[in-house]
């Protein structure tokens, strides 16, 4: 048995260190395409300022430099509060999991979380890169965003719950109720919350999917660490047999 | 292979449990929301922790400016 500050511990630990990693994807696909972003965008303001003469360029608050250093930080910080999350729901979920091995649950629990937090909010209203957004609707395309989270989770929630019903009718009753319950709350879901694009006609359609698929790679990537790197620090086999096991 | 541990290594749930795991989501919930919306609001930072995680948020799905 462990107690719930050693399940919490090891949950932000896991999350700093899948945070990091999550960075350094982050870093190595993501940051060119906001550099090209931002370049793009800057190209249209200096079109834009020509006829005042002088351009309106303020320094900015942090250097580019600066925020290439602060994606690590962010990843980080995101990591551990969701490693600490993760073991939060760990603790109060795991009895529900209908497995013996606490490995396969944190598996498990991270494909859900990933599935619920990630990939439905990603097919409704996938990210866009900086310089793209219209300031004016941050508050509304949040609101949507976080209702997409909610939505997520009661998604996956729905199709577990609507599997374990079927189950009784037999194996392809369990996948079949499974799916039905989470395509069905999604699609339900999307055709009653409001569209958003307000990505420009000219910006390039390529660029924009390359940055999208960085950012769910990164996404991917600290979902995938946090359930592997959870699976191995809760079990509690010591090292020889887990070796021995694999 | 060996086989799987038949255990289930989380304490029982119990009313001190469950405050303590909803502090702790609280704190987790306050850490996401200052990387992830705070415009200086909660951080006091003015925009500095906005635009220094810019790059982050954007990455990681979050929409921003
Ligand atoms: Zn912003």
């Amino acid at each position: 048995m462990r107690t719930f500050g050693s399940l919490l511990v090891r949950g932000l630990i896991v999350g700093l260190f899948a945070g990091l990693l999550a960075g350094t994807f982050a870093y190595v696909t993501g940051e060119p395409r906001i550099d090209a972003s931002i370049a793009i965008e800057e190209a249209g303001a200096h079109a834009h300022t020509h006829a005042h003469e002088e351009d309106h360029h303020e320094d900015p608050l942090v250097s580019r430099d600066g925020q290439r250093a602060g994606l690590f930080l962010a990843t980080s910080l995101y990591g551990v509060a969701l490693g600490g999350l993760f073991a939060v729901a760990f603790t109060l979920l795991r009895r529900k999991l209908r497995t013996g091995n606490d490995a396969y649950a944190a598996l498990g629990l991270a494909a859900a979380g990933f599935v619920g937090i990630v990939v439905v909010p990603f097919l409704k209203y996938p990210p866009n890169p900086p310089a793209v957004g219209d300031p004016d609707t941050i508050t509304r395309r949040t609101v949507t965003y976080l209702l997409t989270l909610v939505i997520g989770l009661l998604a996956v929630w729905a199709g577990v719950a609507l599997s374990r019903w079927a189950a009784r009718y037999g194996d392809v009753a369990r996948l079949a109720g499974g799916v039905a319950g989470l395509v069905g709350t999604v699609v339900a879901a999307y055709l009653i919350l409001p569209g958003i694009n307000e990505v420009p006609e000219s910006f390039p359609a390529t660029l924009l999917w390359q940055f999208r698929f960085a950012s769910l790679g990164t996404q991917a990537t600290l979902w995938l660490l946090i359930g592997f790197g959870y699976a191995v620090a809760v079990d509690r086999r010591p090292i020889r047999s887990k070796v021995a096991a694999a | 292979m060996a086989a799987p541990a038949r255990s289930v290594a989380v304490p029982a749930l119990s009313p001190k449990l469950l405050s303590v795991a909803l502090l702790s989501v609280g704190l987790m919930l306050l850490l996401a929301y200052l990387v992830g919306f705070d415009q200086g609001a909660v951080s006091q930072s003015g925009m500095f922790l906005h635009e220094l995680m810019h790059d982050g948020r954007h990455l990681l799905g979050v929409p921003c400016h």
